[in-house]
């Protein structure tokens, strides 16, 4: 596997620190005028979405880690796993209940997301920014007045509970920003 | 957004603050009869600090190297004679490139005949107090400063608390391998960015690190070096010195530098043998220091990162 030096490093570059793949966040060069040169680097721990810092010797370098970010179509779920197909050759990955994370109240069956392999299997997984869900249980609808403020919480097909205005009701279908959790609009509107 | 390389990374009003602030610091020095010199930015000699790296040119077909600072021919200068003297243009070191660092920059670099480092530190002060309008000066020495924030003595402290010390406050890849290391990690890491909003003077730092400093012994009897650091809001922006002029202990740095350099499989750039040769012939007493205007453009105009002061940083250039 190749390697990066700290003059190479740049956001979003993907390395091995401590045994885990780590994607750069920021790199700032340090050198106290009559010092030593090092490399203050932020980085984002792939497994565990944490954020590291740590400071380099300028010069040092780190081997680089096999993980790239893929489009696939969710298929279901079978108790276990998560299974994704890449919509070209038709290879299945299966991703643990650990590699979905948080990704799982948003996966809709045929929905498009990004699954992060390294090495290989699904490290992680970002569901598109916008879904469109249906209501599956919500307190009755208010008639009439749609302009009022207030809302309420909706549960989706998929789990995730969200705040919607008023006047929705069971089994209507909406589009959601997954990124926010923000309710955006009746799917119908668009 | 397209980006345009063509055009510079500053703004317009950057480039013109850039123009009035080298206007004030020439008038500085005119008020006060300091000479405006100018020394070879490409010299067949280099520096030998260890941890500063020359960029090389062809001149001839033989190497020759862009100065990393005015300071060997202001050095020659002042043994000359000229008397207080000082140097505004660019400097050159390789590799060093950030948010704080462009490998070409502006210096400025200034002497003072008879004066030792504590009275050009004053004169520091008053330069940064005239130009940032910033009324807060605070003065220390290195010990103090590592006593007041970490509890140790920088100057007696062993390699294990030093070690232990770095460890705890500096996530690091690696082991320190040295006292020098440690106390550099400390202090861009952990007391930089405790210092406050104004200019902090730092005096007397370990002997280790003197540079071209004259080392003397402290108030405790402990030899110290007699350089200064200047810092704004923990940026830090010029370092001087009380200025070695013994010619044979010149020597015997170049040579220290050189086996360092070799040992550290760095590369070995000739030394400037003139400067000894100077210093032989007899260079006044003096204090020197250097001062990054780029940074100094920056904490004047609140800007975060070099390229918004200067037009066309390495990326561009």
């Amino acid at each position: 596997m190749a390697s990066y030096s700290t003059n190479e490093f740049k956001g979003g570059l993907k390395v091995m620190l401590d045994g885990d793949p780590c994607s750069i966040v920021e790199n700032e060069f340090v050198k106290p005028g009559k010092g030593q040169a090092f490399n203050r680097v932020k980085l984002r721990n792939l497994k565990t979405g944490r954020v590291w810092e740590r400071t380099f010797r300028s010069g040092e370098s780190l081997e680089a880690a096999d993980v790239m970010d893929r489009e696939m179509e969710y298929l279901y779920n079978d108790g276990e796993f998560y299974h994704f197909m890449e919509p070209d050759t038709f290879e299945q990955h299966p991703a643990s209940v650990e590699a979905v994370g948080d990704a799982a109240k948003w996966l809709k069956e045929q929905d498009i997301c990004t699954v992060t392999l390294y090495n290989g299997s699904p490290l992680a997984v970002t569901p598109p920014n916008h879904v469109i869900l249906e209501i599956t249980d919500t307190d009755p609808g208010l008639r009439g007045d749609t302009a009022q403020g207030g809302n309420k919480p909706a549960t989706l097909s998929t789990g995730a509970v969200v705040k919607v205005p008023l006047f929705l009701e069971i089994g209507e279908t909406i589009k959601v920003d997954t990124r926010t959790g923000e309710y955006l609009g009746r799917a119908k509107d668009d | 957004m397209t980006e345009h390389t063509w055009q510079p990374t500053a703004s317009l009003a950057a480039l013109r603050q850039r123009a009035a602030l080298l206007a004030r610091v020439r008038q500085f020095f005119a008020e006060r009869q300091v000479l405006e010199a100018e020394v070879p930015v490409l010299s067949r000699r280099a520096t030998s600090d260890p941890h500063i790296d020359s960029i090389t040119a062809l001149l001839n077909g033989d190497a020759a190297y862009l100065a990393t600072s005015p300071e060997f021919g202001l050095k020659r200068l002042l043994a000359a004679g000229l008397g207080d003297c000082y140097y505004l243009g660019k400097a050159f070191r390789e590799g060093e490139a950030g948010g704080r660092h462009n490998p070409e920059f502006t210096m400025l670099e200034w002497y003072r005949c008879g004066w030792d480092d504590r009275a050009l530190m004053l004169e520091v002060g008053e330069l940064l107090r005239t130009l940032l309008d910033i009324e807060t000066v605070e003065s220390l020495s290195y010990r103090e400063l590592f006593l007041q924030h970490l509890g140790l003595d920088p100057h007696t402290a062993g390699i294990e608390p030093l070690r232990e010390c770095t460890a705890e406050n500096v996530e690091l890849s690696f082991a320190p391998a040295d006292r020098d290391e440690c106390l550099d990690l400390l202090m861009s890491h952990y007391l930089e960015p405790r210092m406050g909003p104004g200019i902090t003077l730092l005096y007397d730092f370990p002997a280790s690190q003197a540079a071209l400093a004259k080392v003397l012994p402290d108030d405790t009897g402990r030899p110290v070096a007699r350089r200064f650091e200047a810092y704004v809001g923990g940026l830090e922006l010029a370092n001087g010195y009380w200025e070695l002029t013994d010619a044979e202990e010149q020597l015997r740095r170049f040579e220290a530098d050189h086996r360092y350099r070799g040992a550290h499989k760095l590369h070995v750039y000739p030394y400037e043998e003139r400067l000894v040769e100077a210093l032989r012939a007899g260079m006044p007493e003096c204090a020197g220091v250097a001062l990054g205007i780029d940074r100094l453009l920056m904490l004047a105009g609140g800007y975060r990162r070099i390229e918004e002061v200067i037009a066309f940083p390495v990326g561009r250039a």
